[in-house]
């Protein structure tokens, strides 16, 4: 009788295999599947193909009503690289070297044009339809909140050129403002005859000193500024100025109501001008040409000076009345005074690259289930949370790769092609563009992992997809295209759900001195942009972690 | 399931001879096969329950929180459209009834039914055509259910916040021609879209990528017109995208804005189904299942 001893392995036993040959099997997964390829691919090329179409023109009212198609000048560009809205009347002489003015406003009053036969929706340019009422104008009395009257020193008359004012404004109290995005406040309440206020501006090289003052004796600093693109030494334009913004009232930071141009009209006394080189050598200049609907009398748009006429009067010696409009500002795509658009149009593909991440996050854990292949993974790896793991940081990595290549060219390339096909895009520092791009790599690379946890909650890849697609896409379409939601409720979507991490999108910063829609539809987000990807990461921790304990606790 | 698969299957043998009448019968049958499969799986009342619901329940909050300044309540200030405000849950809805079309069909795939199917009715369009009837007739229930309570939700809610006849708003009624075509193009949408999301599943044959491209069709056309400054390029968007011509279906108040009137939005949508039908019905045909 023979004995058979017991089967024995030759095999050595091993340990369970380290992370590292997890996140290798789990890469091999990703790259050997051909549709998973395939999506990789499509992130890169889908949204190119989605800024290509994009031509804008602009059209310009011509005498008799009718319409003409013209390409949409681009906004100048102010000394910072910013876009800027610069049209104002200036009334202005040489300033050879340092000096400064000094005069007393005694007086602001406006007056405006607006359609009354068509009242303007609120939030009328949601879904890119911004209609500039064309129907006849009326005129009425009445400053605008932004409207601006007071002394400037300004490098020279071209749009664009560095300054730095003294300036009463039409409800905001005296200012202080400087190349175009600098505001200081400065003494408050409004002006009359009986309350007036004298200003004054010192230069000193390339610095501008502004002071107020209630009497003309007791001078309060209001600041004191490097002013960039003012040259240190040479000449520069000194003297009075008045600009006035497109009348648009707003309700609860909607547009609402008609819009139409407006102007300004500043009294000075006691004009005092040191450091010129003559006297009397005055000279008036319309900057800019002023944007807006036509006005009574069937004159062309772009002069509603015609009837609201820019102009100064000399009534005395140091004693002027300068009439202006225009806005002089940063460039808010979507202020009323604008014609710009903003950059985020060169990233509106990226939709199509989250649909495609989003589905393969959510295959790439449910396909898993479909086939049986989650026993064969859990026999070679049994630590279910290493597993998961390291599939996250293979599709997280995976994703943001391809992510960060896709928007690393669609977004130049996309601005580029935008610009030949007429499109007036504000530009963008290149660190914002920067923080544009990895941001929305991020975001893709998040919203994967975060369809990855719900695909393996789910188990089913149509459940992980519909739920991520419903969570992500329709709070974005009730918060940014449509205007189903007020205002308030469209922030806190915007703050509350995964959809806060567009915010990294926001090109612009708001401005509180111009008036304008900062609403999601515009642009403007309600987080800054590293917190609102920060709730993205929030909600994807989250789901990963309910998706390990289930994981864990559920058999496979 | 299976005795229904079985009578389906045993109707070519018992009745071999050829004709109209026949043809009519064979249809009946897969029709009634369909029906049998569809109303014995689990998960189908659940989500037909779920369209109407959640169709609702976003209709309540979106008319919940809807608020006009005192004193610009009145419609010139606001441009509101009490209609599609009650409506607005459709956004939702048409997911769920996206979800009702691919399942009928691309479930099938999933399991490998289909092989079973297509053994016991060989002829392919016979098939597509009673699951699109039978998705269509279970959408259809659903979404009377989801739009009434809709509308009922409206007409409950939105005069208390400003929309009221005092303010010179119509109060939402089906007595009134504009909210009846209304309500009557949003249940025709919602049927429309689960017949769409039928015929790209039958295309496609994989659920997954099916509601993917549904879902991608419906949502990324408003996104990306909401955003080109390209007036005219956004504006044939709108007249070809599913969602926006649905949307202008269900608008009663400033239709001359629009780029299309309501039938002939409810009409792009129609026509976006009966392509994708004709896709799948291809593919199914002329593919090996």
């Amino acid at each position: 009788m023979t004995v058979l001893a017991p089967y024995r392995s030759s095999v050595a036993p091993t340990r369970p295999p380290g992370f590292l040959s997890l996140l290798l099997a789990e890469w091999t997964k990703l790259r050997t599947v051909r549709g998973f390829l395939i999506a990789l691919l499509l992130v890169v090329l889908l949204p190119l193909g989605a800024t290509l179409l994009s031509r804008s023109s602009c059209s310009v009212m011509t005498v008799g009503g009718s319409s003409q198609s013209v390409a949409c000048p681009a906004a100048p560009v102010g000394p910072d690289g910013e876009a800027v809205e610069d049209s104002l009347y200036f009334v202005h002489q040489a300033l050879p070297a340092n000096g400064s003015i000094t005069a007393q406003v005694t007086g602001v009053t406006g007056e405006y044009a607006y359609s009354a036969s068509k009242p303007h929706p609120p939030g009328g340019s949601v879904g890119g339809t911004r209609v500039n009422a064309a129907g006849p104008l009326s005129l009425a009395s009445g400053t605008q909140p932004w409207s601006k009257v007071g002394i400037m020193i300004k490098a020279s008359t071209s749009q664009g050129s560095a300054y730095a004012a003294m300036l009463v404004t039409g409800s905001n109290g005296t200012r202080m403002q400087w190349d175009y995005t600098g505001d200081t406040a400065g003494l408050s309440g409004a002006v009359s005859a009986s309350s007036p206020r004298w200003l004054r501006l010192v230069r000193s090289g390339s610095v501008v000193t502004g002071y107020d003052s209630l009497n003309g004796t007791t001078w309060t600093e209001v600041g004191s500024y490097q002013v960039h693109g003012l040259p240190a030494s040479g000449t520069v334009q000194v003297g009075l100025f008045a600009a006035s913004p497109t009348h648009q009232p707003f309700i609860g930071g909607l547009e609402a109501g008609p819009q139409g141009p407006s102007l300004a009209t500043g009294t000075f006394d006691g004009v005092a001008v040191s450091g010129t080189s003559g006297s009397g050598s005055w000279k008036g200049t319309a900057i800019g040409s002023g944007d807006g609907p036509p006005i009574p009398g069937g004159r062309t748009a772009g002069s509603p000076r015609s009837v609201l006429s820019s102009s100064y009067h000399q009534t005395g010696p140091g004693a002027f009345t300068v009439s202006g409009t225009g806005e002089i500002a940063p460039d808010v795509p979507s202020s009323p005074d604008s014609i710009g658009a903003s950059v985020q149009v060169a990233l509106s593909g990226m939709f199509f690259a989250l649909v495609v991440v989003i589905i393969l996050g959510a295959l790439f854990a449910a396909a898993e289930y479909r086939r049986g292949m989650i026993r064969v993974t859990f026999a070679a790896a049994p630590s279910r949370w290493q597993v998961l793991a390291a599939k996250s940081a293979v599709l997280f990595a995976a994703t943001f790769v391809v992510g960060l290549i896709a928007v690393g060219i669609t977004l130049p390339v996309g601005l580029h092609m935008l610009r030949a096909g007429g499109n007036p895009i504000d530009p963008i520092p290149a660190l914002t563009e920067a923080r544009m791009i990895v941001g929305t790599a991020l975001l893709l690379a998040f919203a994967a992992v975060l369809a990855l946890a719900i695909g393996t909650m789910a188990r089913r890849s149509m459940l992980a997809i519909v739920t991520v697609i419903v969570v992500i896409f329709i709070p974005y379409i009730l918060a940014n295209a449509t205007n189903l939601l007020p205002l308030s409720a469209q922030e806190w979507l915007l703050r509350a759900l995964p959809v806060a991490a567009f915010s990294i999108q926001q090109p612009y910063p708001p401005y509180h001195q111009v008036l304008a829609q900062y609403t999601p539809s515009s642009g403007y987000y309600p987080l800054s942009p590293w917190t609102g990807v920060g709730v993205l990461v929030l909600w994807a921790a989250v789901a990963l972690a309910a998706a390990g304990w289930l994981l864990r606790r559920r058999d496979v | 399931m299976t005795s229904a698969v079985a009578s389906a299957a045993a109707s070519p043998a018992t009745t071999a001879g050829r004709g109209p009448g026949l043809a009519a019968s064979r249809l009946l049958l897969a029709l009634h096969a369909e029906w049998t499969k569809l109303r014995t799986l689990p998960g189908t009342f659940w989500l037909l329950a779920a369209t109407a619901v959640l169709t609702c329940a976003l209709g309540v909050a979106v008319s919940a929180a809807y608020h006009c300044t005192a004193g610009y309540c009145s419609p010139a200030d606001t441009g509101a459209d009490p209609a599609k405000l009650a409506l607005s849950g459709l956004y939702l809805g048409q997911v769920l009834a996206a979800c009702v079309g691919v399942l009928v069909v691309g479930g099938e795939y999933g399991t490998g039914m289909i092989r079973v199917t297509l053994a016991a009715v060989p002829r392919r369009l016979h098939v597509l055509a009673a699951k699109a009837v039978v998705v269509a007739g279970v959408t259809l229930a659903a979404s009377v259910v989801a739009v009434g309570g809709s509308l009922l939700a409206g007409r409950l809610l939105l005069p208390g916040k400003g929309l009221s006849a005092a303010n010179g708003y119509v109060v939402l009624s089906l007595a009134n021609g504009t909210d009846l075509r209304a309500c009557c193009c949003a249940v025709l949408y919602l049927v429309t879209i689960a017949l769409l999301a039928a015929g790209i599943a039958a295309a496609v044959k994989n659920s997954g990528a099916a509601i993917g491209i549904v879902l991608g069709l419906l949502f990324l056309f408003p996104i990306v017109t909401a955003v080109i400054p390209d007036h005219t390029l956004a504006r044939h968007l709108n007249q070809i995208s599913p969602l926006q011509a649905g949307s202008d279906a269900q608008t009663t108040v400033g239709l001359h804005a629009l780029p299309l009137t309501p039938w002939q939005g409810m009409g792009v949508v129609a026509l976006w189904a009966v392509g994708a039908l004709i896709l799948g019905g291809l593919v199914l045909r002329f593919r090996d299942a």
